[in-house]
């Protein structure tokens, strides 16, 4: 069991600044590059702190993953943060072949992930980009629940990785509740909490409103296991067969589609080797719109409340 | 000045011998590329077929994956790796891969490429890390002509000027044809000349297939300060072969065994050309 505390809540993308530039001050091969939204995305940290290893690159995003692919065949660390929905698509084939055909180690920070972006809207919430990350060769994707993980993500990327990595984190100061030594290793998931009748894994924001979901449930008598799937890919197959053959019931629960996602992995997985009940909560296929982060979640059922009531009537039909 | 025609000469048989092997793959630029590739593997380059990665060598970065037979005719003729491998091209468990895959160990690839339009930029953060490191050695970018057409590589070519890469050089093979025709009427690129000079390059129009004129060449690209140098080499595409030149058909095409024979013939004829 991971153990965790409120502690008030920060920006995950706060936390991935403050790793890439605590990652920076113990490593000098780190390079940050940016594409005119550096404080947006959390590069400001390293920008200011080592200036004469960031470059500004402009609104140029297939441009970036290409300098950051020369960059790191020359033996650098790049770190290249955009919204998510720029890195994973508008740059799609570059991350393809410059970075995984060539498998070089850079780090791609794929922020504003989820419908909690908010009032931006449709065209700037990361909902489809771990399904277009995900079928990649040599790629990983991490996908921490809060501001603490965040930063700790990016400090294994750096030390404990040697290929291209696409870390996913929000925009909205959430709850940060996973502690600073945490145990934290990338395929590994965590759990959070122990159940009884069904077992959530959850991933990013989503953790902790899957924790809380999971307190209600509890007072209606239904006892849900939580799993943190911070790793998408490689995705620990076995924590899901041990939870399918112990819950028998699954629930995913990502700020994603539910198409190509967590979900859609965590399908395959037990489709191949231990069949078991799944909901998957996410976007029901369709676009975000404009609204407040709350309202957002509320909306779709992906916050607290609308996890809890989802579980609830699927587990009584 | 010393010339490298024969070197040339050598490399382009070795494509149609690969290629004919091969039955299928790009014919066409690979040929026109010859020129350029001898005189850059035999006369610019500091590199070293025996320590393929030593560390102080130049990089040249092939965006256009789809000519890998002159960059692997090139390579075994200097030495890289055995000639007799370049008959295993395009097949199951070669290193010579349709387009060049680092992953595959062939000495001598920088860059796994193939998709057009992402080399210039890799090439960039090359020479990006070298200024970062003060190290002195150059970075070359070959693109192709109907390549420009992809606005990433435009993407590049702003920010190798705005940060100042002087250590950058980029060939585009300027053969005027893409697979669908000529490329004024595929999408009109003209005038390049300009294009280039208004994003900040130091510009430099060259005969493809003239040795001296790309010694030269290279030579003042190596002296500019400031400025990323870009050299215009006009070529032909399918040179030296004389019933295929400037047929955009020859794109993609390999000449089948039968037709080999005739081709090498017609090389042969071309051989003293200058
Ligand atoms: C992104 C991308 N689009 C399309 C292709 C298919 N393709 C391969 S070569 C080529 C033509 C390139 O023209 P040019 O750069 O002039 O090369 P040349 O025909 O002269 O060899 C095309 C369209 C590709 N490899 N990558
Ligand atoms: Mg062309």
């Amino acid at each position: 069991m991971t153990k965790w505390i409120n502690k008030g809540s920060k920006p995950t993308r706060t936390g991935f600044g403050e790793g890439v530039r605590a990652a920076g001050s113990k490593n000098d091969k780190i390079v940050g590059l940016g594409a005119d939204i550096t404080q947006s995305v959390g590069m400001h940290f390293f920008a200011e702190a080592y200036p004469e290893r960031f470059f500004s690159l402009g609104i140029a995003e297939q441009n970036a993953v290409g300098v950051a692919a020369g960059l790191a065949l020359s033996g650098k660390i790049p770190v290249f943060s955009t919204y998510g929905v720029f890195a994973a698509h508008r740059a799609a084939d570059q991350i393809r072949i410059s970075l995984c055909y060539n498998n070089l180690h850079v780090i791609i920070g794929g922020a504003h992930a989820g419908i909690s972006v908010g009032p931006d809207g449709a065209t700037h919430q990361a909902l489809e980009d771990i399904a277009s990350l995900r079928a990649l060769p040599n790629m990983t994707i991490l996908s921490p629940c809060d501001a603490t993980q965040a930063f700790i993500a990016v400090q294994k990327a750096v030390e404990a990785l040697n290929n291209p990595v696409y870390i996913r984190f929000g925009r909205e100061a959430v709850t940060d509740f996973t502690v600073e030594d945490q145990h934290f290793e990338i395929g590994k998931a965590q759990s959070m909490r122990n159940g009884r009748d069904l077992c959530i894994i959850a991933t990013g924001h989503l953790v902790w409103e899957a924790i809380q979901a999971a307190e209600t449930l509890a007072d209606k008598g239904i006892e849900a296991a939580v799993i943190n799937m911070h790793t998408i890919k490689p995705l620990d197959e076995d924590a899901i067969i041990t939870a399918a053959q112990k819950y028998e019931k699954i629930v995913t629960a990502e700020e994603h589609q539910i198409t190509g996602g967590l979900g859609s992995a965590v399908a395959e997985v037990l489709a191949e080797n231990s069949p078991a009940r799944l909901l998957r909560i996410g976007m029901p296929n369709r676009f975000g719109e404009s609204g407040t982060a709350e309202e957002l979640l509320a909306k779709y059922q992906l916050d607290a409340k609308g996890i809890a009531h989802q579980i609830g009537s699927w587990i009584n039909s | 000045m010393k010339t490298f025609y024969e070197q040339a000469w050598q490399i382009r048989k070795l494509i149609l011998e690969s290629l004919a092997e091969a039955g299928s793959g790009h014919t066409g630029s690979s040929l026109g590329l010859a020129d350029v590739f001898a005189v850059l593997y035999h006369q610019v380059l500091h590199h070293n077929p025996l320590n393929p990665d030593w560390e102080e060598r130049d990089r040249l970065v092939l965006s256009i994956g789809h000519v890998a037979p002159v960059l692997y005719a090139t390579l075994a003729h200097a030495g890289y790796f055995p000639v007799e491998e370049l008959k295993t091209l395009r097949k199951l468990g070669s290193r010579l891969q349709g387009h060049p895959g680092r992953d595959f160990g062939l000495p001598g690839i920088e860059l796994s490429a193939g998709s057009l339009g992402q080399g210039l930029s890799v090439a960039l953060g090359m020479a990006m890390a070298d200024k970062m490191d003060n190290k002195h050695r150059r970075t070359y970018c070959i693109l192709g002509d109907g390549e420009l057409q992809e606005g990433s590589v435009w993407e590049a070519i702003m920010a190798a000027s705005h940060h100042q890469t002087d250590n950058l050089c980029a060939v585009v093979d300027r053969n005027g044809l893409q697979i669908d025709g000529p490329t004024e009427q595929v999408m009109k690129l003209e005038s390049l000349e300009d294009r280039w000079k208004s994003f900040g390059w130091n510009v430099i129009s060259v005969d493809g297939h003239d040795h001296a004129a790309l010694m030269n060449a290279f030579e003042s690209a190596q002296k500019m300060k400031g400025k990323p140098t870009v050299l215009l080499a006009k070529t032909i595409m399918g040179k030296g072969v004389k019933s295929i030149e400037n047929d955009y058909h020859w794109h993609g095409k390999a000449p089948s065994k039968e037709q080999l024979e005739g081709f090498l013939n017609e090389l042969n004829k071309s051989r003293y050309y200058d």
